[in-house]
């Protein structure tokens, strides 16, 4: 019961002090496992690779890996629960003030700049996961060759993938499903 | 009470099917809360983008709660939010109990470079869309490129570099710079 206080508590107090998402628990969760004893840098590696190729936010699939690592089932749910309970009440509190204050010049000026920097910001992780999905970067430092650059199997899927968006607005989950049976299939 | 079991299966699918963090969950909140259960626009999204990369928690988690909220008040909140994450609860208690090599296994990562492919698409995609709502005259443009180019090319944190567009949001307003647009 003690322990699991004590997961609750880390990852409560994880969830208030990490700002900007999944990397952001990273530090938190090393400090974790050293103080805690419940996993090394070890484990940390083998979560970041499981979390990092299963859906969802990086930071819950953390919470939940440690808390079922280190107390089973149950430690999956207090984990998960205590990593958000924190910024649940943060944003319900942010959502009451905006909505008093919507109407205020202010409040519109400061967010007539915050859309574009939101825009920035995916098209940023956007060109993130692309420079990983669609090239060799290792590969063409090592080899010093133009041609070993590209990851043409991935090129060629991310392309028929742009064209049938064009054509039908597909769901994304759909799109999803299909790059995964064209990854398994064509062996990616 | 049947608006909060709608919440929670939209954020569910949503969490079921986002890989690749809170960005890449964008083109999922087009189509389930902007384009098919109206919930918020996507305007409304941008602004939640913005303020859940500055406060505590994660990104994904927070624009659930914030659209929860905004659709059904507090139980909102929570039905959103726990619909959210209860897809990674599921999946990682599956794995980490049966499947410890999962991240190694030859099928997973085929699946998995194939939708990171497409992951890309859906991402650029989804901001092109985005961008003519977002980005209305030259200086948000400007605050745009800006942001891309300091979150690429310098180690600045997401947080600081939002906080810095909007006080460029307030100052190029204050001054009158925008040249009178709405």
């Amino acid at each position: 019961m003690m322990g699991l206080l004590r997961l609750a508590f880390e990852f409560f107090k994880t969830g208030l002090f990490a700002v900007g998402g999944g990397l952001a628990t990273l530090p938190f969760l090393y400090a974790m496992g050293t103080t805690t004893g419940w996993f090394n840098a070890q484990d940390v590696a083998n979560m970041i690779a499981i979390s990092e190729s299963t859906p969802g936010p990086m930071g819950v699939n953390m919470a939940t890996y440690v808390g079922f690592h280190s107390f089973g089932i149950i430690g999956s749910l207090v984990g998960p629960l205590a990593l958000v309970f924190p910024s649940v009440v943060i944003i319900v509190i942010i959502s009451k003030i905006l909505n008093k204050f919507k109407e205020s010049k202010m409040v519109q000026d400061v967010f007539y700049g915050l859309r574009p920097a939101s825009t920035g910001l995916i098209i940023a992780a956007g060109l993130g996961v692309a420079k990983i999905a669609l090239l060799h970067l290792d590969n063409f430092l090592d080899t010093k060759n133009i041609l070993n650059l590209f990851n043409y199997k991935a090129i060629i899927l991310a392309a028929v993938i742009y064209f049938i968006m064009k054509k039908k607005d597909f769901h994304p989950i759909l799109m999803v499903v299909f790059a995964a049976v064209v990854g398994i299939v064509f062996k990616f | 009470m049947k608006e909060l079991v709608n919440l929670f299966f939209a954020f569910a699918r949503i969490g079921a099917f986002t890989f690749g963090g809170g960005y890449a969950m964008l083109p999922m909140l087009q189509k389930e809360i902007v384009e098919k259960n109206h919930w918020a626009t996507e305007d409304e999204i941008m602004d939640y983008y913005a303020i859940g990369q500055c406060t505590p928690g994660i990104i994904a988690v927070n624009t659930a709660t914030f659209v929860g909220y905004k659709t059904k008040g507090i139980p909102g909140a929570i039905a959103a939010t726990l619909g959210m994450i209860a897809p990674s609860i599921v999946i990682i208690t599956v794995i980490a109990a049966f499947l410890q090599n999962f991240a190694d296994l030859a099928i997973v990562k085929h699946a998995f470079n194939g939708i990171r492919a497409c992951v890309c698409v859906l991402i650029l995609n989804a901001v092109s869309k985005l961008a003519q709502k977002s980005v209305v005259d030259k200086i948000c443009l400007a605050i745009c490129i800006a942001v891309l180019v300091l979150s690429i090319f310098t180690p600045l944190s997401p947080a600081l570099i939002v906080i810095l567009a909007g006080l460029a949001g307030l100052i190029v307003k204050r001054t009158g710079l925008s040249g009178g647009e709405k």
